[in-house]
């Protein structure tokens, strides 16, 4: 299975979420905060929205709470 | 031994701060009262849109005397108060509001301001997420936002730098002649008083004829850029004059942050603070027959407050007749941010004696007394 | 417009608690929904492996649609918009759903406090970093320091190592004789007792007992940590830090729903109940003691909700020993007042709009930051900051303002269903 990350092919496993995904493969950075941080997830369950990353051309959407499917589009840092 | 102020303003919102701002300017002693934190009303409710409102003449005037009064301030802000000059575009949904366009266009330019009309492809450039086929809107370039809550404590704390002082967790219980009475008992004892409760001002000055109106608000995720001006529908005056029970109308706006703040409605229904999902549901249908891609973005919170409203939709400025130790400084409905400025003007002009730059009568506070 | 969907019980949160609770409603034949934010039931404690469903998860599946609870997978409750009244948004949309009884099993999340580099990329919570692992994190050769307090110290530390991650260190910031203590009460848990031995086993040699990050350094993500243990400074280096001191409670549905909170937990009476009538409440936001207090109050209040009190009754007594077992655990992993002194002016405290602490030492009231700061008032709407400046500055939390978690704008243009009296 495959995804996009930021216009890069990555191949994962079935079944791992695109937070675990993106970390795997290196990116620990998934977004900037509010003043230039690098940040990446925390609470790993859906709460503290550190984890946003762009899928499908919707942005903010938490990468711990979604399961990669094949050909999904990620960007990080959106 | 009392000490006897030169004038207590009671209330911490937006307009009772310009109040305190001014009156420090000419007063030596000022003394603000706010029951709990500064802004925390109706200011932290609201929108903070400076705005020039053509709703009637004596609006316009105010509105237009306290934009001015705002760009003065604006190169002394603290960051914190996020002024940006977003413009407000107003879009008309049909050719007949379109054709309204012309005559506000004039009627901004006689008064000195800018104002644009944008046609179908110059309103879809300066917003491209609006809907296709819009017949076109009027820009006025000079209108801006500002984060109220930030710019309320900032005119304070300038107050405060000149002398004025603050006592916060203490409620005003009782006002008029000049003497204030907090709920501990104490009384204190000034030349004159400012009831800047906004709308709950009647209840320290009974009479006054203001009723709350309530208002939802909607704010997203960030997203610069998606919405670049603060973005209004013509048909906005006219939500805003149905004295009906509920009306809605589209306007949102572009915060520092790229949050997205989306109004709005206007309800009579007390005081009640529950949100109305039906309204809500009724607010996003509004604001996705012009921005039709905006259901997709990411909300993180809805609340509501409430407006302090007059019959002619003006704010009360002045003294009480049969009290003239009693200032009203309230009932600013949707407009308290931008009106501030000028209300405290008005108000440090009729406590120091002297003329103001606008005609003051339109605002001038007529109360029966029931005995 | 449509009408509104309606069950004798629905139950949020589908834990430990959650599960015991729809369980226990549904073998008396109610008609019972069981709604979670995941894809698949089971909570934090069962959460699935990579999609794999662990054959205890598979068991309870098996067990609600035998039953048949009406699952709502991947659904986040973000509004009550009236009594009664459930607003869902999940993979059909919004929907409402309707309920006679309700069962609010909407678990715990983990307490962070700041120190300097904790906002840094690969530090994070203890649970946070087991849950990635188990959707797919391959920790294989990493180097994992893990700190905070409490069991979960050491499970996690264990489940790690089980995964082939190199665990330098563990830091536990409560005292060795807290800790012996604690475990020599265990005595008096079975169950526990097996766990504890067989942890000990791998972790007694990492294990740092009255030790805690002071901080994180790296440049782009976590590189190092800094800790301190009898007045003295180590450093580790490591590739992720997993640090989280304990749990707080959810209550913000139940908050938002009007139950009274005391302490900062959902109050409940024996029966589970809440101050609002037909809402009960099970698990962590009634006080945190972990999975077996978690299910037998959810079972409780199943049972209750159903009208089997009798039934509810006889499970008092398990329980009790149960809230005796968490109050232990709560003495031996009381936090150490060092642990609020860590941060610097510097260090962010609202990780959402990047407050720093700083700029929170002026204001007197979470409202007060909130309004001239924005603490709290960004996505998370201070799930995390909250409860830090609880523990930092002794402030209460506000009120709850829908959506409860960020759901998309269209979410709250459907007009609510119709209810049919």
């Amino acid at each position: 299975m495959t995804v996009r990350i930021n216009g890069k092919e990555f191949e994962v496993s079935p079944g791992t979420s695109v937070a675990a995904a993106l970390l795997n493969i290196g990116y620990s950075g998934f977004r900037r905060s509010e003043t230039g941080e690098s940040r990446g997830p925390v609470c790993g369950m859906g709460i503290c929205l550190e984890c946003r990353v762009q899928i499908g051309g919707v942005r903010h959407v938490r990468a711990c709470m979604v399961t990669c499917q094949d050909h999904m589009e990620i960007e990080t840092d959106a | 031994m009392t000490e006897v102020f030169d004038g207590i303003v009671v209330g911490g919102g937006i307009v009772g701060c310009a109040c305190a701002y001014y009156l420090s300017e000419r007063f030596p002693k000022v003394l603000l009262i706010e029951k709990g934190p500064v802004g925390g009303g109706s200011t932290a409710a609201g929108m903070g849109h400076v705005v020039v409102m053509d709703d009637s003449r004596a609006q316009f005037a105010l509105t237009q005397y306290s934009q001015q009064l705002w760009n003065e301030l604006f190169p002394q802000l603290e960051p914190s108060c996020e002024p940006r000059s977003t413009g407000t575009l107003w879009v008309a949904a049909d050719e007949e509001e379109f054709s309204h366009v012309d005559g506000k266009r004039k009627l901004y330019e006689s008064n000195g301001l800018r104002a644009e009309v944008l046609d179908t492809k110059a309103i879809r450039e300066a917003e491209p997420h609006l809907r296709e086929g819009l017949p076109g809107g009027l820009l006025i370039p000079g209108d801006s936002v500002i984060y109220p809550m930030t710019a309320a404590a900032w005119l304070l704390d300038q107050a405060r730098l000149r002398g004025a002082k603050l006592l916060q967790g203490r409620a005003v219980v009782k006002m008029g002649q000049g003497k204030t009475t907090l709920d501990d008992g104490t009384t204190l004892d000034a030349h004159f008083v400012v009831n800047a409760t906004g709308d709950r001002a009647q209840t320290l000055t009974p009479g006054l004829p203001i009723t709350p109106r309530k208002g939802h608000l909607i704010i997203t995720d960030r997203y610069p850029g998606y919405v670049r001006h603060q973005l209004v529908e013509l048909g906005y005056l006219k939500s805003a004059h149905e004295m009906s029970n509920e009306s809605v109308a589209f306007n949102a706006q572009p915060r520092a942050t790229g949050q997205i703040l989306l109004g709005s409605s206007r309800q009579f229904v007390g005081w009640d603070p529950g949100i109305d999902r039906n309204l809500i549901a009724k607010m996003v249908a509004r604001a996705t027959e012009y921005l039709p891609g905006i259901g997709s973005l990411s909300v993180i919170r809805t609340w509501v407050g409430f407006r302090a409203t007059t019959p002619n939709s003006l704010p009360l400025i002045g003294s009480l007749q049969h009290d003239p130790a009693t200032l009203v400084a309230a009932g600013h409905e949707g407009l308290g941010i931008t009106t501030s400025l000028a209300t405290g003007k008005l108000i440090a002009d009729i406590a120091s004696g002297v003329e103001s730059k606008i005609d003051r009568n339109p605002f001038a506070v007529s109360v029966e007394v029931k005995s | 417009m449509p009408e509104l969907d309606r069950f004798d019980v629905v139950v949020v949160g589908a834990g430990p608690a959650g599960l015991a609770a729809a369980n226990a409603a549904a073998g008396f034949g109610a008609r019972v929904a069981l709604i979670d934010e995941n894809e698949l039931p089971g909570g934090q404690i069962y959460r699935a492996s990579r999609g794999s469903i662990s054959a205890s998860v598979r068991e309870v599946i098996e067990d609600l649609s035998k039953k048949s609870v009406v699952r709502f997978d991947g659904s986040t409750v973000f509004e009550a918009p009236s009594d009664g009244v459930l607003r869902l948004w999940g993979p059909r949309g919004t929907q409402d759903i309707g309920y006679r009884s309700l069962v609010l099993a909407v678990g715990g999340r983990e307490l962070f406090l700041p120190f300097p580099g904790w906002t840094l990329p690969n530090a994070m919570g203890i649970g946070g970093l087991q849950a990635l692992v188990k959707a797919g994190l391959d920790v294989r050769e990493k180097r994992v320091v893990v700190a905070g307090t409490g069991p979960l110290l050491l499970a996690v530390g264990a489940y790690l190592l089980e995964h082939g991650a190199r665990v330098p260190i563990i830091l536990e910031q409560a005292p060795l004789k807290d800790l012996a203590l604690f475990g020599a009460g265990l005595v008096r848990y079975p169950a526990k007792i097996g766990q504890g031995i067989s942890l000990g086993r791998h972790i007694a040699t990492r294990l740092r007992a009255g030790a805690w990050v002071e901080r994180a350094e790296g440049s782009r993500a976590v590189e190092s940590v800094t800790w301190r243990k009898g007045g003295k400074s180590f450093q580790t280096e490591c590739d992720f830090l997993a640090c989280a001191y304990g749990f707080v409670p959810n209550v913000e549905l139940p908050q938002l729903l009007g139950c009274e909170i005391q302490d900062g937990f959902v109050k409940v009476d024996d029966q589970q109940l809440t101050s609002v009538k037909g809402v009960f409440c099970a698990g962590e936001p009634t006080g945190i003691g972990g999975v077996d207090l978690s299910q037998v109050e959810g079972r409780i209040a199943g049972l209750v909700a159903i009208g089997q009190d009798d039934q509810a009754e006889a499970l008092f007594g398990k329980r009790e020993s149960w809230k005796r077992f968490a109050r232990s655990m709560d003495r031996a992993f009381a936090l150490r007042h060092e642990l609020m002194e860590l941060s610097t002016p510097d260090t962010i405290v609202c990780r959402c709009e990047d407050v720093r602490a700083g700029d929170l030492v002026a204001w007197e009231s979470s409202r007060t930051a909130k309004l001239q700061t924005r603490c709290g008032m960004g996505p998370c709407q201070g799930r995390i900051c909250g409860p830090a400046t609880q523990k930092l500055f002794g402030w209460t939390q506000g009120s709850v303002r829908p959506p409860l978690s960020p759901v998309p704008l269209s979410a709250l243009g459907r007009p609510l269903d119709e209810i049919e009296n």
